[in-house]
């Protein structure tokens, strides 16, 4: 199990570019699809708790996921097998190829990669959005769902505030409303 | 001092200024880059502003979260392989711990119904931070016609056709190189990056979290 949780986030860890949101699905389908560790609305909670902590949400993912699978040990696991790939590549071009930005099949494969994070991403906010109520049926929970989710836009896009405070807001809202 | 006690101590003072960084940072990542830079840069003089930028430029260019990538990297140029895992033992140890504990705080939680309808509210937000970094990282990946096919195509293949994402990934990497290879055979010209980038890493907020 321990040696499941490192090579599956090894694996993950290797092709994270773009940051965390666009990992969400990669790291969905090995958990909830392939391993069956947990199910898709127990993996949303994942995602809305490592959002709330602290530092990269992918690991964070990581962590909650090794965790609630394999306690602490479990939660080691995971996060090292996040991190093993970022130590050994950063090792790599120290000794061979410094100036990897400047490549030209660096930034060609980026050319590439940024467009495919992008559609991951909108991947990502629509299974997520289907699968948490805000593409529900039509009833008043939903339209309240619809509503915190216009107010996260408007309060990100034009308000500019910090995606903590927009987090903390929900919640209270969801608390108010829902609990 | 012996050499070998200068090492260690170099270690520990590697370990503990990263170590100071992890904590304070919500919204993800990025939050970390201005805080490495005050620590290494400024208040450590171990790392020059410009070096620290191609630190961080390379840091974005692999895999991996770029706030441990440039952690794992400053550490190994002061003090090789081994002070590359103490900065990143520092950057990783209070977020490990305080999401570990959250982890557990919520497991014990997770049916209380106040908490239960927060969650709700509280996923219905995070639709709302994924759209804006798709937003934020779709304006720096749209360069042209060919990359919104590639971002329709994608969503197309995860959506409808259930494909993993994995493949898709490295199916870019690999299309991203040889269609500008192609490109440069034909003397066409591709535009690889727009002005944004240039801006360095103040972006931060929403993306790459």
């Amino acid at each position: 199990m321990l040696a499941e949780l490192f090579v599956t986030f090894l694996v993950i860890g290797f092709v994270s570019f773009g940051g965390g949101y666009a990992m969400i699905p990669v790291i969905e389908r090995q958990v909830v699809e392939t391993h069956g560790w947990m199910s898709y609305e127990q993996f949303a909670d994942v995602i809305a708790v490592a959002g709330m902590s602290p530092g990269p949400i992918a690991i964070n993912s990581a962590i909650f996921v090794g965790y609630q699978t394999a306690g602490v040990a479990g939660a080691v696991a995971a996060a090292a097998g996040m991190v093993v790939p970022s130590l050994t590549i950063i090792l790599l071009i120290s000794l061979f190829f410094y100036k990897v930005n400047q490549s030209r099949i660096v930034q060609s494969a980026f050319y590439g990669l940024r467009p495919i994070i992008t559609g991951l991403i909108i991947y990502a906010g629509i299974t997520f959005a289907m699968r948490n109520g805000v593409f529900g049926a039509w009833n008043w929970q939903t339209a309240v769902l619809i509503a915190i989710f216009l107010f996260g836009l408007f309060a990100l896009f034009r308000l500019r505030l910090h995606p903590v405070y927009v987090i903390l807001l929900s919640g209270l809202a969801g608390a108010a409303f829902f609990g | 001092m012996t050499r070998e006690k200068k090492g260690w101590r170099q270690l520990a003072e590697i370990f503990l200024s990263f170590l100071r960084i992890g904590p304070v940072t919500f919204g993800g990542g990025y939050a970390m880059i201005p805080l490495i830079e005050r620590e290494v840069v400024k208040r450590r003089g171990w790392i020059s502003e410009r070096e620290i930028a191609e630190i961080f430029a390379v840091a974005e260019s692999v895999p991996g979260a770029i706030a441990i990538n440039s952690a794992a990297f400053i550490g190994y140029r002061l003090a090789g392989a081994r002070g590359a895992v103490a900065a990143l033992l520092g950057i990783m140890l209070p977020t490990f711990l305080i999401v570990l504990l959250l982890c557990a705080l919520f497991l014990q939680v997770r049916d209380e119904p106040k908490i239960a309808g927060a969650f709700m509210g509280i996923k219905a937000a995070i639709v709302a931070l994924i759209a804006y970094a798709a937003y934020t990282i779709g304006k720096t990946a749209v360069l042209d016609k060919t990359t919104l096919a590639a971002v329709l195509c994608t969503v197309a293949l995860l959506l409808i056709l259930h494909v993993h994402p994995v493949p898709v990934i490295l199916a870019g990497a690999v299309a991203g190189i040889v269609l500008v290879k192609l490109r440069d055979l034909a003397g066409w010209k591709t535009k690889l990056e727009t002005k944004e980038d240039k801006n360095g890493y103040e972006w931060f907020m929403g993306e790459g979290i």
